[in-house]
């Protein structure tokens, strides 16, 4: 068996069972940590398709700083605070499990008629690769999909100005009764005391 | 590489099936939310894969932008959660249903 091989099959089925963890777990800390372990995992699996960027990309931006952020807003909404269990529509949950069934069965029939389970990747992806991945992923972002590139970065802009004015709390507007209540209670000193 | 395409391609399925089923069956908008990044690498896994398989970097260049663009739609999504939690103390999805029709 080769190498690749083995690898695949340790951490396919990991990948697997970290989701299954992080669907069931009742805890939004617990179900976080098991999604590290399945990013990790997928960050595998791109090591195993030739692309060690892609690899460590995943690693710091997914597993690392998006991970961080979730665990973040998690202690800050506070974690020892599970939510009642009341299921409003009870047809939803069963129909998602045969949903999602149904979509894996699907998924496998037209890989089998499609691609087919033994085509193996042609070999010719060294020379696509060369020198090596991320001098040759760099020569394809910074020439064919440079423009892209660009919006990307007005993209990110966009996002931190939208999420500073989001998550600011407003000072609260004063209204005019407000004010003139003010004026009237500063112009009359005493008159909150009432009747002595 | 001698694992066969289709293995990945299945395993990307099997992981965007689960990331559905989180979306569909919890009720917590954080944990929606995180099923929502299975399905994002579920499907930047296939990308990946297919890129491999046709010999060309393409595909890992959009599964690149995705990331970046999985980025940006993280840190607003968490603003969003953080907005509503300070608005009605509670991430319940059931809860926020002002617009539901």
């Amino acid at each position: 068996m080769p190498l690749d091989n083995v690898v695949f099959w340790v951490f396919a089925p990991i990948a697997v069972a970290s989701a299954i963890g992080m669907l069931v777990m009742r805890s939004a800390v617990h179900a976080a940590l098991f999604l590290v372990v399945n990013l990790f995992c997928i960050a595998v699996m791109y090591l195993l398709l030739d692309a060690p960027f892609l690899f460590a990309v995943q690693i710091v931006v997914y597993a690392g700083a998006i991970m961080v952020l979730f665990l973040f807003v998690i202690m800050l909404l506070g974690v020892d605070s599970p939510l009642p269990i009341r299921e409003r529509l009870r047809v939803q949950r069963p129909l998602a499990f045969a949903l999602a069934a149904g979509f894996v069965v699907e998924l496998f029939v037209a890989l089998r008629a499609g691609v087919g389970f033994a085509t193996r990747a042609p070999d010719g992806f060294d020379l696509v690769n060369a020198p090596d991945n991320t001098q040759a992923l760099a020569e394809v972002l910074f020439r064919d999909y440079f423009f892209p590139f660009e919006v990307t970065s007005v993209l990110l802009i966009i996002a931190a100005v939208a999420v500073m004015v989001m998550a600011q709390r407003k000072a609260r507007a004063v209204t005019q009764a407000e004010s003139d209540a003010a004026a009237a209670t500063m112009a009359t000193p005493g008159a909150e005391e009432g009747p002595a | 590489m001698r694992t066969p395409v289709a293995y990945f391609l299945l395993l990307s399925g099997i992981l965007f099936a689960l990331g559905t089923v989180g979306v569909l069956t919890r009720r917590n908008a954080l944990l929606i939310f995180m099923s929502v990044e299975l399905q994002l690498n579920a499907v930047n896994l296939s990308l990946v894969s297919f890129s491999r398989m046709h010999a060309d970097l393409t595909g890992q260049v959009l599964a690149f932008f995705s990331m970046v663009v999985a980025a940006a739609e993280v840190v607003v999504g968490l603003a969003i959660i953080v907005a509503l939690f300070r608005r009605r103390s509670s991430i319940d999805v059931d809860d926020a249903r002002e617009l539901r029709w």
